[in-house]
């Protein structure tokens, strides 16, 4: 039976050769309601947000020396990361070694591990009384928990295999015909890393840092079982947002929010990654 | 010591095992003829480097490059050989300048030096305007003089080519042809062009070397070639009808069925026969009396128009590709299906002994 086709859609599956674009109701029913679920508590929070006293409630809280040390040490553990993390894919991704899968099973577990199990296994090693931790007391002086130096290596343990697991990913779908290339040039091992391999692989690079950045940036699990929560020494935002939930609930809406406008911008620095639908990393 | 590039190897890659054994002297351009897959690129990936030889062994101007037997193996960074990739591979992320400065640069002369070697290359090559494009913003042409000034600029001793015109469009590949042509004849060391285009071969070599299934099946200048192939495949390639068989007087017993006679040439035993297309006669109706030697008939299997004749695929003893005109066509109504007699004078036909396929090492 021939239904109508409106000079509009005509022209739509026309020019994009694609065809009717209503969806079946047992479909777009479900997926309503998941776009709902997604976006309705983020509405709840614009809506409860007390606009007029922001700025007096935010300078009033906690929230700027918060803000600053989570900046900071998500940076750092960002750095640590690329520092890391980045010759850690290039061994997984060029080399074969034995044990090389249990390896990257290993390395890429925090990616599915509660982070709350993390801090634990953090404290198990580098507590006072961990197995390196004790060491380190006797030896240097040097106790970790509980200090900002702590925040920094919760976070790089949780955040890392996402920059490992990204880079890698760019590592293996990198056409090897340049560094092929490169070494008939003359270039050693390292010059075509430096000079070719890392160039190439700069989008997928910049995208795991950004997104190692942004996981540290919302740790919480980890950080508060290993390094605690004093504040402006190692009570991060996610941290701070916690605790003044009970206390001022005003600020913790406004902490919420300045997250958020983060997260936001992260997702706009990826956008051509993973917005674009359908399209190749 | 033997001047020149020395290929003396097996070279295993995978399930894939090669035989070659070929030489290229100073100043010779060398052209690799094969059907895909017939090892030409892993030839090339042996003398560059990338993969090693399985058994026997590489020398350049004396030099060992790679030897299976000692165990000695220069890697591909060290080895003075210039490579133009198929597909290219220039550096996306690098301008022209740096893509050509890449391998001075590489092999430690300082950031200035470079540039004024890559400088000097671009400008030999015609390519000063594009010193700061990106490769992605050149066209094939220009992609392709890029590709050659980045191997030459490292001063290499070989100059490694695979399927250079294979990216450009019909047009460009002309003028590209000769301009490669004068680059690779000013080149000093010798030079190897993997190809699977005839024609290129033909233009670009002093010498052909024709691999297939792994092994060179033959070896000799173009015209050589292009007279007396070795196999179906070289025949099919420059479009001669090439038929294995034997001798016995004036006469060959064609392995394919049918027997042709042929001038006095004193061959005996096995034997290839070839025949131009455009040799052999078609009649709709048996010829009474004519001077060809040979007479046959034959059905015809396909019709194929090219430039300005049409190729007739027959099928008989023995069968045939023809060249006739369109205008032949239809006065004679050839059709598929049809039958027709073909008649051949025996001195268009050149009767030659199969080469003896070059050995490969022994391992």
């Amino acid at each position: 039976m021939p239904t109508t086709l409106s000079p509009r859609e005509r022209t739509r599956r026309a020019r994009t050769g694609a065809g009717s674009r209503s969806a079946p109701v047992p479909l777009l029913a479900p997926a309503l309601v998941g776009i709902l679920f997604l976006v309705l508590p983020l509405v709840g929070l614009l809506l409860r947000a007390p606009w007029a006293d922001a700025w007096t409630s935010l300078r009033g809280s906690a929230a700027g020396e918060a803000l600053r040390l989570s900046l900071w040490t998500s940076t750092v553990a960002t750095v640590i990361s690329l520092l890391v993390g980045v010759p850690l894919a290039w061994l997984l991704a060029r080399t074969v070694f034995p044990g090389q899968r249990l390896v990257r099973a290993l390395v890429t577990l925090p990616l599915v591990l509660p982070p709350v199990v993390g801090g634990v296994a953090l404290l198990m090693a580098f507590g006072r009384s961990g197995f390196i931790g004790q060491h380190l007391d006797r030896w240097f002086g040097v106790t970790l928990p509980f200090t900002p130096a702590a925040v920094v290596i919760a976070e790089t343990f949780v955040a890392m295999p996402f920059l490992v697991v990204t880079v890698e990913g760019a590592l293996r779908a990198a056409d090897r015909g340049f560094e092929e290339a490169a070494e008939t040039l003359g270039a050693g091992r390292m010059t075509v890393f430096r000079r070719v391999t890392l160039p190439l692989i700069g989008p997928s690079l910049a995208a795991g840092a950004v997104l190692c950045w942004a996981r540290a940036l919302g740790e919480f699990g980890a950080t508060i079982t290993f390094a605690g929560s004093f504040p402006g020494r190692t009570q991060t935002m996610p941290i701070a947002v916690y605790y003044a939930l009970e206390a001022d609930p005003d600020a913790a809406i406004l902490l919420s929010l300045v997250l958020l406008l983060v997260s936001v911008a992260v997702l706009l620095a990826l956008r051509d990654r993973w917005l674009r639908a359908g399209s190749a990393a | 010591m033997i001047d020149g590039l020395v290929v003396d190897a097996r070279v295993v890659r995978g399930a894939f095992t090669l035989d070659a054994r070929l030489r290229a002297a100073p100043g010779e351009v060398v052209a690799v003829l094969g059907p895909n897959g017939a090892g030409k690129s892993t030839l090339l990936s042996a003398v560059a480097g990338l993969t090693p030889v399985s058994a026997g062994r590489i020398l350049l101007d004396g030099q060992v490059l790679d030897d299976a037997g000692s165990g000695a193996f220069l890697d591909a960074a060290h080895r003075p050989v210039g490579v133009v990739f198929q597909g290219l591979r220039l550096f996306p992320h690098l301008s022209v300048l740096d893509n050509v400065a890449f391998a001075p640069r590489a092999r430690g002369a300082g950031r200035a030096r470079s540039r004024a070697v890559a400088h000097d290359w671009i400008s030999r090559l015609g390519l000063v305007e594009l010193a700061d494009r990106r490769p992605g913003a050149l066209s094939g042409g220009q992609a392709q003089r890029v590709a050659l000034a980045r191997a030459l600029a490292g001063d290499p001793a070989v100059l490694l080519l695979d399927e250079p015109l294979s990216a450009l469009d019909a047009r460009t590949r002309l003028d590209v042809q000769g301009e490669l042509k004068r680059h690779l004849s000013g080149f000093a060391g010798p030079s190897l062009v993997v190809t699977h285009d005839p024609v290129e071969a033909l233009v670009l070599a002093d010498r052909l070397v024709v691999v297939e299934h792994g092994r060179v099946v033959q070896e000799g200048t173009p015209a050589h070639v292009a007279r007396r192939p070795a196999t179906e495949y070289v025949a099919r390639l420059i479009g001669l009808n090439l038929y294995p068989g034997t001798a016995d007087g004036d006469e060959v017993r064609l392995d394919g069925g049918g027997t042709l006679v042929v001038p006095q040439h004193g061959e005996h035993g096995p034997v290839l026969v070839a025949l131009r297309p455009s040799a052999i006669v078609v009649s709709p109706h048996r010829p009474d009396a004519s001077s060809a030697r040979n007479t046959w008939p034959a059905t015809v299997a396909g019709l194929t128009m090219l430039a300005d004749r049409v190729r007739l695929d027959l099928v008989g003893a023995p069968s045939a590709l023809v060249d006739v005109t369109p205008a032949a066509v239809a006065e004679l109504g050839i059709v598929a299906g049809g039958q027709v007699w073909l008649s051949a004078k025996a001195t268009e036909i050149e009767v030659y002994q199969p080469s003896a396929p070059t050995a490969g090492p022994q391992p």
